[in-house]
């Protein structure tokens, strides 16, 4: 049934190839990373150079998409970037998720806690999610937990209003009654029974943090406040191309075409999950 | 609208936090990494480390609100001073951006509405999710190539105050400000469709068209009108995208505006500038949308404070 909406199909099939890319990167000709050799900088995309293996063999390789000043392979820096870019998307969303939910669960069913904790969801919702991302990495400096957690730190209160939200209509529902008169304990309710009406929208809710966590990584390592710039990141590739974009422009671009589709993808994806699991929300928007 | 105050203290109160729930000392990492031991022990007894947290808060809002940000420990001024430094830059290009946003993406979105299911609606709708979808500094990166380097019609990078020639001025910020639109227009542009669409369905709209009025005053008098409480809504909202936004766009640019300073801030670890930015930043976004609040009044007669 959800296979048949054609967003679904299209975002479904770009992100699962971004996936299989991901996974088979070190197979698809590709040399490690972080290898480089002076002798092969600042090249051209499909010009023909060498680079130096980790063993200090100097080996023949074509550069699909140039090199960088360092004689870094770009196409190689890409494709392992996809798995960043994807880790640090499914891991943010899925963090922003947990919380949110528990968070969401607690405000729409204990009524003493509602006020207090959505002020403070209020309180973080009025700070620019780039600030507080900025903030916390600066902080606790730059490494892939830190910035995953610093993504989704802002995205929580969005899942916990939307969770609240559906909490209040749900918590009204008639088999809620019947269980809360059953004297269920409150735990059991929240997790049991409501939770589980809640993952469809939540689900879609997910995706569109997923797509947003892997923009804003990119934006953090690209301003030099994310993750180390010896990890291949889409970000940090462009980082480093924009010193010499006017020449180079392809260092720019390459990551910049695979941050673009990735995103799409993610989010198509949700437009359709949310049309076909979500139709109320889909009339909403 | 009350409802302001405590979310602007529940922000300070965040800001605040946001430093002294890091590991390690909060005056070591205040003063930054090449601070002695001296400048360390002054800015803890400024902070008054010793005191129960509470307290500390007390003294720290207390400077807030009479306006004294504290010193960043880069540029060695007043907070303050460095915001109002950096103010212009950031408030041309951010009103800029919002004045094409506006002008472009309502007249697009009645239009998708007015032809629901046609070829504009269709390109619009695929328009909005790539702009969702196109990172602010890829597109900037793609204008700059284009535009610049290309066609050679503007200039690279780089900012001229508005006191060294207007057009000047415009010729340098009409790249960053459109790069910057694109999200914005289509976020309101979707907005616009969907409540002119659903104004569209209304009776009211029978009527005028049933009383022979002109296409452009029912779309315009009776449709937008009825649907302009969700897309200033949604303007409001946007001004968080558009700050996160500035923030990448003055860095492509080289626009010594805000967001610029902001980044600056977070490389030298300069904490008071981090935080004073952060609290402004803040203070502008709850304002606006306080702002909005209020113009429901004239947007909709009916709504009443």
């Amino acid at each position: 049934m959800i296979w048949k909406n054609w967003s679904v199909r299209i975002g479904g099939t770009a992100l699962a190839l971004l996936i299989v890319i991901s996974m088979t990167a070190p197979w698809l000709g590709t040399v490690d990373p972080t290898l480089f050799d002076a002798a092969s900088r600042d090249l051209r995309p499909g010009q023909p150079g060498e680079i130096t293996t980790l063993e200090g063999e100097t080996v023949k390789h074509v550069f699909l998409m140039g090199s960088d000043s360092f004689g870094r392979d770009i196409y190689s820096r890409v494709l392992y970037g996809t798995r960043v870019s994807l880790m640090v998307g499914v891991s943010s969303a899925a963090l922003a998720l947990a919380f949110g939910v528990v968070c969401g669960l607690a405000a729409g069913y204990l009524r003493w806690l509602d006020g207090p904790l959505m002020r403070v969801m209020d309180g973080i919702m009025a700070i620019p999610a780039i600030l507080i991302a900025i903030a916390v990495v600066a902080l606790w400096r730059g490494s892939l937990p830190t910035v995953i957690v610093a993504i989704a730190i802002p995205e929580i209160p969005r899942v916990t209003r939307l969770v609240r939200a559906l909490v209040l209509s749900i918590r009204e529902e008639p088999y809620v009654e019947a269980a809360v008169s059953l004297g269920t304990p409150a735990l059991k309710i929240m997790f049991g029974h409501i939770l589980p009406n809640t993952i469809a929208p939540l689900l879609v809710q997910g995706t569109y943090i997923c797509a947003f966590s892997i923009l804003l990584e990119a934006i953090l390592s690209f301003l030099g406040v994310g993750l180390p710039p010896d990890i291949p990141t889409w970000g940090n590739i462009m980082a480093e191309g924009r010193v010499q974009f006017v020449a180079y422009p392809h260092n720019v671009f390459f990551p910049g075409i695979f941050l673009a589709v990735t995103v799409l993808a993610v989010n198509i994806l949700g437009d359709g999950l949310r049309d076909t699991l979500d139709p109320k929300m889909a009339k909403r928007v | 609208m009350l409802a302001t105050i405590p979310v602007l203290l529940i922000v300070a109160v965040l800001v605040f936090l946001l430093l002294r729930l890091t590991p390690g000392d909060p005056a070591a990492i205040m003063a930054g990494d090449a601070a002695t031991a001296e400048q360390i022990e002054r800015i803890r007894a400024g902070l008054g480390l010793d005191r129960p947290i509470v307290v500390q808060f007390g003294i720290w809002l207390a400077k807030v609100l009479s306006g004294d940000l504290g010193e960043s420990f880069y540029y060695r001024i007043k907070v303050t001073t460095l915001i109002g430094q950096r103010l212009e830059p950031t408030f041309a290009l951010a009103s800029l951006t919002i004045l094409i946003a506006v002008v472009v993406s309502i007249p697009l979105g009645v239009l998708a509405a007015w032809r629901f299911g046609g070829w504009l609606d269709r390109a619009l709708m695929g328009f909005s999710v790539m702009g969702f979808s196109v990172p602010v500094f890829v597109l900037a990166y793609l204008l700059i190539w284009l535009v610049s380097l290309k066609l050679g019609w503007l200039p690279v990078q780089g900012y001229v105050r508005i006191s060294g020639g207007f057009f000047l001025f415009l010729k340098h910020l009409i790249l960053p400000a459109i790069t910057l639109s694109v999200i914005y227009i289509a976020l309101i542009a979707r907005v616009t469709r969907a409540s002119v669409l659903e104004a569209l369905g209304e009776d009211y709209i029978r009527t005028a068209r049933a009383k022979g009025l002109p296409e452009v005053r029912v779309l315009v008098r009776h449709a937008l009108a009825n649907a302009a409480v969700p897309i200033a809504t949604v303007i409001g909202i946007g001004i968080a995208i558009l700050i996160g936004g500035v923030v990448v766009t003055e860095s492509v640019y080289a626009i010594p505006g805000l967001g610029r300073l902001t980044v600056d801030a977070v490389l030298a670890r300069d904490f008071p500038t981090i935080q004073g930015v952060i609290l402004f930043f803040s203070f502008v976004y709850v304002a606006v949308n306080m702002l909005i609040d209020l113009s429901y009044v004239f947007l909709d007669p009916r709504i009443r404070y």
